[in-house]
């Protein structure tokens, strides 16, 4: 799909939510949807688009989210101006185990499984640093005002976050028409045969790193002002990462609606999964896991992937398609 | 049944129903008769710590059941109670969706949410809709100290509970004649555990003991021999563990292994010191250890009949059923004195709330910010095979041993 | 704190905690060696097995050491299927697909015993299980004491099995080359199930040894997972010799990290060494160069 446009319609029609409906049950669902996905978009650039397979994005996730909390609650810094410091202390941290990562030429699961590991090592400090409240964890003060970032009604919110998202959509297609687009793309499918070329795979894989950090942080500080308490568990855990990678993986990994699509379409699972079950503890993530191995099953490139092969079905053609 | 209708019946029957008529055009309360009263009822039943949840959801609901059979809330004309029932997933998210579920299903109130982070997230999305919400354990102080008119807490916090338990470890000491004297801290890394470290370690040398060292330990872990290790060398006269469950069962079995024998094991909120599980399971490990913890009054009939229930169920009596019993019937209590479902009332009674038909050793309750003035933990001690309370006096069931005798 | 008195136990416990630490690490080395997969559903299958062991002890009376013989190949037989039927087909030889299906098998296999068994913590208490070996200062748990005889010994079975036996050197091949694998008339999905059932029995066996001294809940096995991963890349994903000695090294560091950073940062020792190994020596001490 080429162009912004696509990408405009969509936001116009999911900026509607609020108006159409008042329910604070759905926008509540949709700004955990909208959450995922922007972390989602995050992993997607450096996954999808890189080909390097995080399990670590709680590093920038927790980052955001400590950051921002720490700032407001012990330094008496502004919410906003907190958010702005969250999402560039996470992209450094991106920086940083990017730069150790890939300079140790760290590709594959060595690669995922480092990142999992950065994770690990944050959470553990996080659990027993005085600076963050140790065990106890951060607990923003109430304040709904928007000069604190906090609202009153879910509305502000939830057109916050689906305005980041939203500029986390446009990055993606920028970034996939631009050279250091095609630069990407090329390491994914084969860096050697990029190298020899004279693309810089390092500081590519570096640049895309730091980008995905820097979204993931935001989704992390936008998290922490939603709801006002983070501790190590929530802020590093593998919660995150797991959430952040199933939603690309399912939606569509390397495509500018994936994320979005995907996660989506996994809280909506959960959430009919559960509706479904009912009470009995269990059940519905038994179903839910089961749905996920079918999806896969049958639709191994994702949601988005399923599109693009109608299309082609469609349209008869047996070219390659631009994916 | 059969009816005669003779004259004066008729008449009878004719006067009853004008008055009747008339009552209905005059008591506009009496509209609401029959229709059930929501309340949502919020626990993790899935996830890390679905076993706590599932034993909240049990003693609420059970309490609502009773209530029920009971003829429902009279003040409502018997309306009876209706559970909405919420997984919070053992996560702040998912309490906090649970109840924006809750308040779209028209709840009047909810109860429970258990894990401090959880009443938190949880207790402040009902403030948005000034939903009153009643916390069934959380116990971290900032649950009460937000400024939310809707939220209350009807057991005690870590204030609280960290002054009572040391409090009683003085006299506990006074009694055997300052005993002990050096005390180790070891204690699960989180909100809860560490939070109780951080007063205990402040309160702890003001009084007279001396912590020789303080040891976090994160949930889960998977081996309690190195602390055990340390313990050993240190040797201090009282182990005072603050955890979970399976970490306290865990350090339980290693320090038996491990031969460690100090005067005392005085737990705080001690995942298994004072549970029934513990006891039945492992009953040479948890010979003679105390707890500061949540505990029903012992003299109370209801609070034993109540056991007799769950027991018969197969279920062990924790704190989690007999808290959330307390908590729905303190509930029922403010719909009856409000007279109404209406969120605002509701909130009103509880902050007047006196009410005495609870489960706990706390005597009436009264609410300050939120906080029930009168919750505070008891202390029990695990004596051949059974939990007894030791203090305070007024609960005591039995006297404490202290120090513990030789293996 | 550097007094032998508690330094000698602490390397003991280092010891024989790290064994079964091995062994599940073993599992996942084979896995990972054989079939270049990241098994997420490790942590549930290991919680699996630690719940056959308890049922066999609360239903059928039998000690978990004697129901290993029973489980191990029970457990053989459920990863071989689960390879073969499910994760295979399932994920088309994609690697993210695989790793969503693992993921969704972990979902699915740890919300089935929750809601099969629900929530409560098991455990088993053997009369045995107090019983200890005094070694100089330290207090060595019975238990504890088979466990690491017993991983030792299936190390080296797992070993010649490995070196000679036709299936391993299959295996062998497999891992090295698959395409000429197949085209030596190896049958590739057969291995690959085979890979993944020695893996589930490996923690059937570590489930039986475990059990005596630990606890068994919906959720316990995932405590194991990533301790569990970091040795195996220490060790050389698909050394069996790299994930012994590396699940011995990791106890070892796990408990003198414990005992001079405290239990709750003492865990970063773990993840610092997984860190530094990755970044200098991602081979590991035993494996092949990436």
């Amino acid at each position: 799909m080429k162009g912004f446009a696509p990408i405009l319609v969509v936001l116009a029609l999911l900026a509607t939510v609020p108006l159409i409906t008042s329910s604070n049950v759905v926008l509540n669902f949709m700004v955990m949807a909208l959450l995922i996905a922007l972390v989602g978009q995050g992993w997607n650039l450096l996954g999808g688009y890189g080909g390097q397979y995080s399990f670590g994005h709680a590093s920038f996730f927790g980052t955001g989210a400590y950051v921002t909390g720490i700032l407001q609650m012990r330094y008496g810094v502004n919410a906003w101006a907190g958010f702005i410091i969250g999402i560039a202390a996470g992209a450094l941290v991106g920086a940083v185990i990017g730069a150790l990562s890939f300079r140790s030429g760290l590709k594959g699961s060595y690669f995922a499984l480092v990142t999992l590991a950065f994770a690990e090592v944050l959470r553990i400090v996080a659990s027993v640093a005085p600076i963050t409240g140790a065990g106890v964890g951060t607990l923003i003060k109430l304040d709904l005002r928007s000069e604190a970032f906090q609202f009153q009604s879910r509305a502000p919110f939830y057109w916050i976050v689906l305005g980041m998202v939203g500029v986390s959509l446009i990055l993606t297609r920028m970034i996939e028409d631009s050279r250091f687009g095609a630069y990407l793309v090329a390491v994914r499918e084969n860096e050697d045969a990029a190298r020899a070329l004279g693309v810089d795979a390092t500081i590519v894989k570096l640049c895309a790193m730091t980008i995905s950090a820097a979204i993931t942080a935001a989704a992390g500080c936008f998290y922490a002002q939603y709801y006002l308490f983070i501790d190590a568990g929530i802020a590093y855990g593998p919660w995150i990462s797991i959430e952040g990678l199933l939603a690309p993986i399912i939606g569509g990994i390397g495509t500018v609606f994936g994320p979005l699509l995907g996660a989506l379409v996994v809280k909506t699972l959960g959430e009919l999964t559960k509706l479904v079950t009912g009470g009995a503890p269990g059940l519905d993530l038994v179903i839910y896991g089961s749905v996920l191995i079918v999806v896969v099953a049958f639709a191994p490139r994702g949601i988005a992937g399923i599109f693009v092969d109608l299309r082609r079905r469609l349209s008869g053609t047996r070219g390659r398609s631009r994916d | 049944m059969s009816r005669q209708f003779s004259a004066v019946n008729r008449r009878r029957l004719l006067l009853s129903t004008a008055a009747g008529v008339a009552g209905l055009l005059h008591a506009p309360a009496l509209r609401a008769q029959g229709a059930p009263v929501k309340v949502g009822v919020l626990h993790p039943v899935s996830g890390a710590l679905s076993y706590s949840g599932q034993q909240g959801r049990i003693g609420a609901q059970l309490a609502i059941e009773e209530i029920n059979a009971a003829g429902g809330i009279k003040a409502l004309g018997g309306a009876k109670i209706e559970a909405v029932l919420g997984d919070a997933q053992s996560t702040p998210e998912g309490g906090n969706a649970e109840v924006e579920k809750m308040n779209g299903a028209g709840v009047a109130a909810v109860v429970g949410g258990y894990a401090s982070g959880i009443c938190l997230a949880a207790s402040q999305t009902a403030a948005r809709y000034d939903l009153p919400y009643i916390v069934d354990v959380g116990v971290v102080d900032s649950i009460v100290s937000r400024g939310l008119k809707n939220t209350f807490r009807f057991g005690p916090g870590f204030g609280v509970i960290a002054k009572t338990a040391i409090d009683n470890l003085v006299t506990l000491n006074e009694q055997a004649n300052m005993a002990a004297k050096t005390v180790m801290i070891v204690h699960e890394d989180s909100a809860f555990g560490a939070g109780l470290a951080k007063l205990l370690n402040t309160q702890l040398p003001e009084r007279g003991f001396q912590v020789l060292e303080t040891i976090p330990h994160p949930t889960p872990t998977r081996d309690f021999n190195n602390v055990a290790l340390k313990i050993k060398a240190q040797n201090p006269d009282i182990v005072i563990p603050a955890n979970y469950y399976n970490e306290y069962v865990l350090l339980a079995r290693t320090m038996q292994q491990q031969r460690i024998r100090p005067k005392g094991i005085y737990s705080v909120l001690g995942g298994a010191a004072s549970s029934y599980k513990f006891v039945k399971e492992f009953p040479e490990a948890a010979q003679y250890i105390m707890d500061c913890n949540h505990w029903f009054d012992p003299k109370n009939p209801k609070a034993l009949a109540l056991k007799k229930k769950i027991e018969d169920k197969g279920e062990f009596y924790t704190y989690e059923v007999y808290m959330n019993y307390s908590c729905i019937l303190l509930l029922a209590d403010a719909l009856e004195r409000a007279g109404s479902a209406d969120r605002a009332k509701i909130i009103s009674a509880m902050e007047n709330s006196t009410f005495t038909g609870h489960v706990m050793p706390y005597g009436p309750t009264k609410f300050v910010n939120g906080q029930n003035q009168g919750a505070a933990p008891v202390n029990t001690q695990v004596i051949d095979k059974d939990i007894q309370v030791i203090f305070p006096a007024a609960f005591a069931s039995a006297k404490a041993v202290f120090p513990m005798p030789p293996a | 704190m550097l007094s032998p008195v508690i330094l000698v136990p602490a390397v003991l416990n280092g010891l024989m905690t790290g064994a079964v630490y091995a062994l599940i690490a073993l599992g996942l080395t084979l896995i990972y060696g054989v079939l270049h997969i990241i098994n997420f559903a490790h942590g549930a299958l290991l919680t699996a097995a630690m719940f056959a062991a308890f049922f066999a002890y609360q239903w059928l009376g039998i000690d978990p050491y004697l129901a290993a013989i029973g489980l191990t190949p029970l457990f053989f037989l459920l990863g071989y299927g689960l390879q073969r039927f499910v994760i295979g087909p399932a994920a088309h030889g994609e690697d993210r697909n695989i790793l969503l299906v693992t993921l969704g098998l972990a979902v699915v296999i740890e919300n089935a015993l929750l809601y099969a068994f629900r929530a409560d913590t098991r455990t088993i208490n053997l009369p045995y299980a107090f019983n200890v070996i005094e070694v100089g200062t330290a207090f060595l748990a019975v238990p504890r004491v088979i466990a690491f005889g017993v991983v030792i010994a299936v190390a080296l079975a797992l070993w010649l099995i490995m070196r000679f036996t036709y299936t391993g050197k299959a295996i062998r091949a497999v891992a090295k080359e698959k395409l000429g694998a197949e085209l030596s008339g190896i049958d590739v999905a057969h291995i690959y199930a085979v890979t993944f059932g020695l893996g589930t029995a490996c923690l059937a066996i570590a489930a039986c040894l475990l059990m005596p001294t630990y606890y068994v809940n919906p959720g316990a096995g995932n405590a194991f997972v990533l301790i569990a991963f970091t040795i195996v890349v220490l060790g050389g994903m698909g050394s069996v010799t790299g994930a012994l000695v590396g699940g011995l090294f990791v106890g070892v560091v796990e408990s003198l990290s414990g005992l001079y950073l405290g239990e709750s940062l003492g865990q970063i020792g773990i993840f610092v060494m997984f860190i530094l190994v990755l970044l200098f020596r991602p081979s590991g001490l035993f494996g092949e160069r990436a």
